[in-house]
Formats: C-alpha cells, sequence, structure tokens
C-alpha cells in the first residue's frame, strides 16, 4: 500500500511540474530590448489594468517578431498572459478559424477561399526574403528575371550568371511553406520551380547552402546568418533600409488573421491595437521586420 | 475474510484489465481515424489517380496528387538499405554469436545498443553535414542528397534492430546441431554456415522484417538527407521524397484538399506497415511451429 501512495504522490509530482514548465514556456522567447520600449510605448494599455490571456498560434517565421511584442505587452501588463505556437502559417489560419486561439499569424497574404470564409488579415510588418548562396560562390549581385531563371531551370550554370563553371543547386522550402508561396509569388516562378531539395525549415535551407558551394536557397532575412551569403537583387542588398522603402524587392507581408462577426476579448484587442497602431514599430523594427505603419 | 480478497483480486483484475484496454483502444481510434480521415481525399482523387499519379503537385493552381513517386522512393528506400544493411548486420550477428571472443562481443554489443539508441534527428544531421557533401565530392554529383544518401543513413538504422533479433536467433540454436556437424568433421565456419543459420532462418527473417519496418516508418532523418523533391526515383543521385517525408513535411503548412490527401498518404503507409506485421507475425510464428 505505501509503495501504491509514494507512486501517485510522484506521479502527481511529475504533473505538477509539467504543469508549470508548461505555463513558464511562452515567455521562452527572448526579447531584450523590448523590455525598456515597453514602458514608454504602451502607457495606454497599463492604464486599463487588463488581465487574461492573449492566444497567437501560426506562422513560424514570426516567432522573433512576436515574440518580443508579447514580452514587451505582457511587461506592460502584468496580469496579461501570452500564448504564442509556432505551427506554421496554415496551421494558424486553421486554428483562428477554428476558434482555437485569438489572433492567427501567416507570414502570407490570405488565400481567397480563406478570406471568403470570413477572415481578416491586417497587415503588421514586412519581411525580406533574403537569396542566399555559399560564401565560396563568386556570384553578388542578381535581378529578379535571372532569379526566376534561375529557379525554373532555364539557367543551370553559374557561369551564365559570371560564377565559376558548376551546375546550380536550387534549394528551397516545402510546399504550403510562407516563405517558399512568398518568394515564389514574388518572383514569380510559381509551381515552376525545379528544385534539388526542399526543405522544411529555414535552418534547414541554410545549413544546406552553407554545406554546398554551388548551391542556391532563400530565407527569411532576419535569420540569415554569416555562413552564408545573402546576394544583392537588382543591384539592392537585403537589409531593414531597403526593405522599408520598398528598393529591396523580395519581400512578404507578416498578417495578423482574425474572424469576422468574432469580438476579441478586451485584452486581444488591446494587443491587437498595441502590435499594429504604431507604438510598438520599435520593437516590430528590432526583431529584422518593417513596420507598416 | 476470503470474500475480501476476492473482492480485492477483482477489483485490481479490473484495473489491469482496463490499463490493457488502452493499448488496443489506441490502435483502434488510429485505425478509425486514419481510415475515416483518409478515405474522403482518395475518393475525390480517384483510387488509381491518387496510388499511380506520377506527378504531385499539392500547392499548384491546379493540384495533382499522384502519389506513386512516394511509393516507389519508399520501396527502393527500404529495398536498397536492406541490401546494404543486411549483409553487414547478419554476418555481425553470426562473428558476434558465434567467433568472436568475450570481450569483444561485450564491447561491439554495447556499441550496438548505442546506435539503437540515438535519436534519428542526430542521423539525420550527420547525414546532412556528413554524407551529403562526402557524397557530392565523391560522384562528383551537383548536389549529395539523393536517393543514395538516404538509403546509407536507413541501412545504418536498420542494423541495431537486425543484429540484435539475429543474435537471439543464432543463440536460441541447440548446442548438440553444431557438436554433432563439428563431430563429423565439419570445420568451425562451415558448422556455422550450414548448420546454425539454416537452424536459425526464421529468426533472421524476422530480423529483416523488422529492420524493413524500421525503415519504411523512418521519417526525420531521411528527411534531412533525400532532398524531398517529389520525383519518380529514377536513379540513385536523385532528390526524392518517401512517403513519410511528404506527410511530415506538408502537413504543417496544409489545408483543404491536400491535408486530406496528406491523411490518405498515411492511410497508405499504415496499410504498408500492418503488411510487414503480418509478415513479421508469420515469421514468427513459423519459428515456435518448428
Amino acid at each position: 500500500m505505501k509503495k501504491i501512495i509514494s507512486i501517485a504522490l510522484a506521479a502527481m509530482l511529475v504533473f505538477a511540474m509539467a504543469g508549470c514548465s508548461k505555463s513558464e514556456a511562452p515567455t521562452a522567447t527572448t526579447a531584450v530590448p523590448a523590455q525598456t520600449e515597453a514602458q514608454t510605448q504602451a502607457p495606454e494599455a497599463t492604464a486599463a489594468a487588463l488581465t487574461g490571456t492573449v492566444a497567437t498560434d501560426g506562422s513560424t517565421s514570426m516567432e522573433k517578431v512576436i515574440g518580443a511584442l508579447g514580452e514587451a505587452f505582457m511587461e506592460a501588463n502584468p496580469g496579461v498572459n501570452f500564448t504564442y505556437n509556432p505551427t506554421g502559417s496554415g496551421s494558424g489560419i486553421t486554428a483562428v478559424s477554428e476558434g482555437r486561439c485569438d489572433i492567427g499569424l501567416s507570414s502570407r497574404s490570405l488565400k481567397d477561399d480563406e478570406k471568403a470564409s470570413g477572415l481578416i488579415e491586417t497587415v503588421l510588418a514586412y519581411d525580406g526574403i533574403a537569396v542566399i548562396v555559399n560564401p565560396a560562390n563568386g556570384v553578388e549581385d542578381l535581378d529578379l528575371e535571372t532569379i526566376a531563371k534561375i529557379y525554373t531551370g532555364e539557367i543551370t550554370n553559374w557561369s551564365e550568371v559570371g560564377g565559376s563553371d558548376a551546375e546550380i543547386v536550387l534549394v528551397g522550402r516545402e510546399a504550403g511553406s510562407g516563405t517558399r508561396s512568398g518568394f515564389e509569388e514574388i518572383v514569380d516562378v510559381k509551381d515552376k520551380c525545379q528544385y534539388r531539395q526542399e526543405l522544411t525549415s529555414t535552418g534547414d535551407v541554410i545549413t544546406a547552402v552553407s554545406q554546398n558551394p554551388d548551391a542556391i536557397g532563400y530565407a527569411s532575412l532576419a535569420s540569415v546568418k554569416d555562413t552564408v551569403k545573402a546576394v544583392k537583387v537588382a543591384g539592392v542588398a537585403p537589409s531593414e533600409e531597403t526593405v522599408k522603402d520598398g528598393t529591396y524587392l523580395i519581400q512578404r507581408p507578416f498578417v495578423l488573421v482574425t474572424k469576422e462577426g468574432v469580438t476579441l476579448s478586451p485584452v486581444a484587442q488591446a494587443f491587437f491595437d498595441y502590435a499594429t497602431g504604431g507604438a510598438a514599430n520599435d520593437i516590430i523594427t528590432a526583431a529584422g521586420v518593417v513596420p507598416v505603419n | 475474510m476470503k470474500k475480501r480478497t476476492n473482492l480485492f483480486e477483482t477489483v485490481i483484475h479490473g484495473i489491469f484489465l482496463l490499463l490493457g484496454l488502452i493499448t488496443v483502444g489506441c490502435v483502434l481510434l488510429i485505425t478509425v481515424y486514419l481510415i475515416l480521415s483518409g478515405i474522403p481525399a482518395i475518393r475525390q482523387i480517384g483510387l488509381f489517380k491518387f496510388l499511380f499519379g506520377s506527378k504531385w503537385a499539392s500547392t499548384a493552381a491546379e493540384p495533382e496528387f499522384g502519389i506513386l513517386p512516394f511509393i516507389l522512393t519508399s520501396v527502393y528506400g527500404t529495398a536498397g538499405a536492406i541490401v546494404v544493411g543486411v549483409p553487414i548486420g547478419f554476418l555481425t550477428a553470426v562473428y558476434l554469436a558465434k567467433i568472436a571472443p568475450k570481450g569483444v562481443r561485450r564491447v561491439m554489443e554495447q556499441a550496438v545498443s548505442m546506435l539503437a539508441g540515438i535519436p534519428s534527428v542526430v542521423y539525420g544531421l550527420v547525414g546532412m553535414m556528413v554524407l551529403v557533401p562526402g557524397l557530392r565530392k565523391l560522384f562528383h554529383i551537383p548536389d549529395g542528397s539523393s536517393l543514395l544518401a538516404a538509403i546509407l543513413v536507413l541501412a545504418v538504422m536498420i542494423l541495431p534492430s537486425i543484429i540484435k533479433m539475429s543474435i537471439t536467433a543464432l543463440e536460441a540454436v541447440p548446442k548438440e546441431y553444431e557438436d554433432a556437424s563439428l563431430a563429423l568433421g565439419a570445420t568451425p565456419e562451415e558448422t556455422y554456415f550450414r548448420v546454425s543459420v539454416p537452424a536459425a532462418k526464421s529468426g533472421i527473417a524476422a530480423a529483416v522484417v523488422l529492420g524493413v519496418g524500421r525503415a519504411i516508418g523512418e521519417a526525420m532523418a531521411v528527411m534531412m538527407v533525400a532532398g524531398n523533391v517529389p520525383n519518380m526515383p529514377n536513379s540513385l543521385f536523385q532528390s526524392v521524397k518517401f512517403l513519410t517525408t511528404a506527410v511530415a513535411s506538408e502537413m504543417s503548412y496544409s489545408s483543404g484538399l491536400q491535408k486530406q490527401a496528406l491523411f490518405s498518404i498515411a492511410l497508405v503507409l499504415f496499410l504498408f506497415i500492418m503488411l510487414i506485421n503480418a509478415a513479421l507475425n508469420f515469421f514468427l510464428k513459423g519459428d515456435k511451429t518448428k
């Protein structure tokens, strides 16, 4: 009998611990610069003394920006619990349409059938998509048309675009990825890409390109590291400034998705206003993307 | 007093039954769920078009859902892994079970156990960082991520199950068989391969089937080395997509018919694995009746 009791106690302890770590998980996203800015930028939210939970769900590309925003919002409103579930744009849109979260996050514009089902998109920021090559690659500058030709298989050798005599290896993301559809739409190569590799995360794409001197890939500008080289597009190097002033051509929206006819809880509405109202622009910028307002 | 014990026994019996039913319930739940969610897309696309269509373009403006490339890739990839992995695993098992000195055997069995414990994502990572660039240099191909890379990773991954099952089967061979063979003047090697191995053949066959099951169900490691483009697998150096990776890579972003079709792929994979399980049961049963 004693044994049974001790086992039960142990089980309870494990469950209790699991509960603790779960509630802590959403705060794990780091946002160092966010804390100081929060107090100065969201005074109107503090006045209301909000309590409750804001649940967001969706795009993994938006992790950095939404994490920083959530952190700052919680800092300004101590009673608020902010959660972010990184599931991917499609899952986030499904979640909001099924009412499983307050705000869905999508790193692509809503499709027509999604809009028709009563979902509303609000653009939060623009994200530049960098075209990356191996640092050993001599090619520095490509225009949109050349990138399109490379990805559709019209140009297959680096020597045709000023590089060494080697076959171009196209690396991309899996079908349905927000980065992929964003890239293919902007470059106008939808469904025509002759990929050699389709990988399931930005990190994998960067690793693959850094491992192969003949590879070319694309990745969210914010996550590009120095193991790869971002090429200029039509003479413009990708950076926050060039995405903001529109001279860098490959960029996509980060969208907050809500459902028509569903009133957001006061706290979710406050977060929505805070994120889109321009007050949090510095935080959005700090996360490597360009705010709309 | 006796009555109380009986009541206690009944309660305990009930609890155990309930716990046992959890497993059965899970299997039933998954089976029913997969069939229910897998059927609609097959019905919409058409069974023949779905199974034998050679083009998969799930997010295209006019989507096509042919999974023949995935089926063939899974079959070829698994077959390749068996061709590469079984000889290595089988001979290792014979060596460890019959020939190896005790010390060597202990160390090598430890190594095999550790190989079994390595998470598949680590296999994938090592494959991505070492094997893929290595193949690229070795064969002078533009990119190393290919069917061959997946086969090699899978071959290593199935080694532990093949080796361990084969050792168990070889050790179950009665010592009298071998003694008789040796007494008749056969060399030890002749004895192992002419007497021990045939006597253990159903166990070894079961080991191979277990390896097939492991290889066909693996997703993470092959996703990182196979390239994942839904090509028909016409060459070892082609970028290919397996049944498992087709489901795993698109699921998180999918919607509508695409999502339903992914469930249908999962259903096909499930049927494959059921078939393999049936084969495994067949071989193991054959062992017992002997």
